[in-house]
């Protein structure tokens, strides 16, 4: 076991275990969207950033492991414009066309918007979405790229579960998407009900059928 | 022509399955495959990358999502006629971005991709060395500089009409015989 300082907070936590992890389990709320428990932590969607003191720049939390004495904040002014930054980004390639999403008040973009006070349409960026509003490949999911943040929760999700992923990232740059290519076949599929991927989505961006 | 395809494409997996086994059963090896095919077809045929992923036993999904990722690889064989279009920065600021549409559109087909009748192929490409020609088209061997969107139809028909007369002579040929 290892004390450390969250935010003023003494807080014990086992020793090892990524800091984002010890700030969620003890109500201290640190935007994140692509961390999985029990999962390789991918610092991709680059929210969860704490202070650390002896440190000279904010870190991203998940990478992080607790250390004893460690003193951590987490609502600093550096940390939440690098928050907010990532956030409008996130926002600018996002169809946001709440009302017609069933994510809709189910949403993590949602939930972050309104925690980092970011509207959902941040103005100075523009706005870039993909010709595929639809991906309807699968036979038991559909993909929407326009909602999808890319965050890779889905294929680490899947390959938690059956050891490898059957669902990857195709293409690059911004034209990056998530792929069931190949996986068509359901007499393939591991666990034909597995609905992982589905349900570790933030924004619903892969839904049944 | 479907047949002809067919046949054609057969042989190429054919010829992948004999050259995967040069190859040890190792992950990191996918690459190497990948590129050995791209290097003796020209292209990555869609069947092939369920035969790499078969050989390497990793999902099918996995072998894509690498392919995809790299611009060295293709998907689709080249044209007859393959069409490379400038977008380094000469061509781009004289809108060789509107060139590469106009091809596109014409041909109904998108950068990467090949006609259904395999007659042309449409590429981008970054600066040909003729700036000063700028915005340029490559189609086949020949440069077409000074490019312009109504310069693009004709050129295409130029080739199609080319084409006929050529088939035409051959069947006057083999009517004479």
């Amino acid at each position: 076991m290892v004390r450390l300082f969250i935010d003023n907070k003494e807080i014990e936590a086992e020793a090892g275990t990524p800091l984002l992890q010890v700030c969620l389990s003890n109500d201290i709320y640190v935007p994140n969207l692509c961390y999985l428990e029990g999962t390789k932590p991918q610092a991709s969607c680059r929210l969860c950033f704490v202070e650390i003191e002896g440190e000279d720049r904010p870190v991203t939390s998940c990478t992080v492991e607790v250390r004893d004495n460690m003193v951590v904040k987490t609502d600093t002014e550096a940390v939440r414009r690098l928050q907010r930054t990532a956030l409008r980004f996130l926002l600018s390639t996002h169809h946001v066309k709440c009302k017609e999403c069933p994510a809709n008040k189910k949403c993590e973009l949602q939930r972050l918007a309104k925690f980092l006070k970011v509207g959902l349409r941040p103005k100075n960026l523009d706005r870039h979405l993909k010709e595929t509003e639809t991906d309807k490949s699968h036979p038991v999911f559909n993909y929407y790229p326009n909602r999808c943040i890319l965050c890779g929760r889905c294929i680490h999700a899947c390959k938690r579960e059956h050891g490898k992923a059957l669902l990857t990232f195709a293409k690059r740059g911004i034209d990056t998407v998530i792929s069931f290519y190949g996986e068509e076949d359901m007499s393939r599929l591991p666990g034909e009900k597995c609905i992982a991927c589905v349900e570790v989505c933030p924004v619903k961006a892969i839904t049944l059928k | 022509m479907d047949e002809e395809i067919l046949t054609e494409e057969a042989l190429i997996l054919n010829d992948i399955r004999s050259h995967l086994t040069t190859f040890e059963k190792e992950r990191g090896n996918l690459i190497p495959i990948l590129q050995m095919i791209q290097e003796k077809h020209a292209y990555i045929p869609r069947e092939a990358i369920k035969l790499v992923a078969e050989y390497l036993e990793i999902p099918v999904c996995e072998v894509y999502g690498v392919a995809t990722f790299y611009n060295q690889f293709r998907f689709h064989p080249p044209g007859k006629y393959p069409i490379k279009v400038c977008l380094g920065t000469a061509c781009h600021v004289r809108s060789g971005d509107i060139i590469l549409e106009n091809f596109e559109r014409k041909l109904e087909i998108k950068e990467g991709e090949t006609t259904p009748d395999r007659e042309f192929s449409i590429e981008r490409v970054a600066c040909v060395g003729c700036c000063a020609l700028a915005p340029v088209a490559i189609v086949g061997e020949t440069v077409h500089g000074h490019m312009a969107p109504s310069k693009v139809e004709g050129l295409l028909l130029r080739i199609r009409i080319e084409k006929e007369k050529q088939e035409r002579e051959k069947l006057t040929i083999s009517g004479n015989n």
